[in-house]
């Protein structure tokens, strides 16, 4: 059976959906060209440029983040798939401002191929371009350089564009990116598959009353499959993780994110969030930040990803710099 | 016999029927193991290279061509890998307009090395350089195409057993086991299509 989706035609979904953001975002969004979405306001002469981008499917993330105090830039994918090299480099071209450009994205094969092939047309132009990938989803791997980047991104990205915005240098910004990105743990859980505008088959099959958890988000392979379970259980299964990994000492500071996978409503979310602050206040940690919501999703799926990022002063005060996107705001 | 101009404005249109076909299958067994949108990759990027490879006076070109609108069609991981396999084939090709059929079997040995070199594999990785680096080596060895096509495949069925440790599937482990890789399924396909116009 076809899954049911609001569209005109499979094939034209990514470019529909970028014509209705610019029309719903003018003040906020432009283009550079057809695959490349640019801020209005923020890049400027002397800035580092922050690009950031991956395949679609994930909205709000990348372009909804996109705007002053974040990134400057995105490069838009098909669904589920990186950008080619063009849409790269006419993002960059388009936003650096002569202090070079930090490229920030997902840690997947496909993307990191493309988007080095852009770090080396822009070479010739004499633009440097460095990358800081993103790695949160700790089910993905044991080994955080191998890990996979999923909802973290959006706090991981703040920081970045927030030292950006203060006109920090390209070392120091790629520092705080990296330094931000070792401190942000991820890991969600799936209760039904979502399907590509294209095929409109379900990308995976889970039996009714199964849940997966650690799955990713194109619906990738979790690290277990079981029965679903109360909302509780899952939010300490997904806590006791990331804290036995983060071993922060207590008192300290987090920020918090409840994700919903895309058709999970926040009703569910705000029940996850309950139990998450309640576990968090028992391990003397404090939520200096608290984002509940969709924010980087796998279509339809239904599910949730908890993320936790472990702040210090620099990075606390980074996700609290204003920043002003289509579809996220702060200050 | 020459393998001309008009011979790869054929074949880049077999390649684009043939993944437009492949299309749906392909994507179940990506589901499998990955993100279910390598047959979606694959159809876009062959029918964007068929595209762009008529009317065009040397094969070089034609390769050059079919690389760039590959990869600006599709990015993901095929786009990087495909568009180096193809500009690696305009290399060997050459300014010509027909290159004579006993040379073909090299295109096949210059794509795998551009695949290899773009995507950091090697052989035993449960990737498309399964099937494209025993096709490669059986080229090099002067086999025929039916046998550099049956080199690729059983490349391809090895993958089944193979513990994927390289691209999305390698987050899988040991889940991996029993499926095989899609892109060495479709780059069977790939070296089919070629071995039908060119034995």
């Amino acid at each position: 059976m076809l899954t049911q989706k609001l569209i005109n035609d499979g094939n034209h979904a990514v470019d529909e959906m970028l014509r209705g953001v610019l029309a719903a975002h003018p003040k906020h969004l432009t283009l550079a060209s057809p695959r490349a979405i640019v801020a209005k306001h923020g890049p400027r002469p002397g800035k580092v440029a922050l690009v950031i981008g991956g395949g679609s499917g994930h909205e709000p993330t990348f372009l909804g983040f996109v705007g002053k105090g974040l990134a400057d830039a995105a490069a838009v994918g098909n669904v589920f798939a990186s950008p080619p090299p063009q849409p790269i480099v006419d993002a960059a071209m388009a936003v650096h401002g002569g202090a070079g450009v930090l490229f920030m994205y997902g840690n997947y094969a496909g993307d990191v191929m493309n988007f080095d092939m852009a770090t080396e047309l822009l070479e010739m132009e004499d633009i440097e371009a460095r990358t800081v990938l993103t790695t949160d989803d700790i089910a993905s791997s044991p080994d955080r350089s191998k890990r996979r980047g999923v909802a973290g991104n959006v706090f991981i990205f703040k920081v970045a564009g927030a030292a950006a915005d203060l006109m920090l240098p390209l070392d120091e910004v790629a520092r705080i990116a990296a330094h931000a990105n070792a401190r942000t743990y991820t890991m969600g859980v799936a209760l039904s598959a979502c399907s590509l505008p294209q095929t409109r088959r379900l990308n995976f099959d889970l039996p009714a009353g199964e849940m997966e958890i650690g799955m990713g988000i194109h619906g990738e392979p979790g690290i277990r499959r079981g029965p679903l379970k109360p909302a509780n259980d899952v939010a300490d299964e997904i806590i006791d993780a990331i804290l036995a990994e983060m071993a922060a000492p207590k008192g300290a500071n987090v920020a918090v994110l409840v994700n919903s996978l895309g058709s999970t409503p926040l009703m569910e979310l705000y029940i996850l969030y309950a139990r998450v602050a309640e576990r968090l206040a028992a391990a003397d940690l404090t939520v200096h930040t608290a984002l509940v919501g969709p924010y980087c999703t796998s279509m339809e799926m239904a599910g949730a990803s908890i993320t936790i990022m472990h702040l210090d002063e620099e990075l606390a005060q980074l996700l609290d710099h204003p920043c002003d996107c289509a579809m996220f705001r702060v200050g | 016999m020459d393998f001309t101009t008009q011979d790869l404005t054929d074949l880049f249109a077999n390649l684009a029927g043939r993944m437009a076909a492949e299309r749906d299958a392909l994507c179940a067994l990506d589901g499998l193991i990955g993100d279910a949108d390598h047959g979606i990759a694959m159809e876009q990027g062959m029918q964007a290279a068929a595209a762009a490879v008529p009317n065009l006076a040397t094969l070089q070109d034609q390769f050059n061509a079919a690389a760039k609108a590959f990869l600006n069609a599709v990015g993901a991981s095929s786009g990087p890998l495909y568009a180096t396999a193809f500009m690696r084939a305009a290399k060997t090709a050459g300014p010509r307009a027909a290159m004579p059929g006993a040379e073909t079997p090299d295109l096949i040995t210059a794509m795998a090395e551009g695949i290899a070199h773009r995507g950091k594999a090697e052989p035993g990785q449960k990737t498309m350089i399964d099937a494209w680096h025993p096709a490669s080596e059986a080229a090099k060895s002067g086999a025929t195409w039916p046998e550099i096509l049956r080199a690729a495949q059983s490349g391809a069925d090895a993958t089944a057993q193979m513990q994927a440790s390289l691209g999305r599937a390698a987050r899988l482990g040991e889940r991996s086991l029993g499926h095989k890789d899609p892109g060495a399924v479709s780059a069977c396909m790939i070296i089919e299509e070629f071995a039908k116009v060119l034995s």
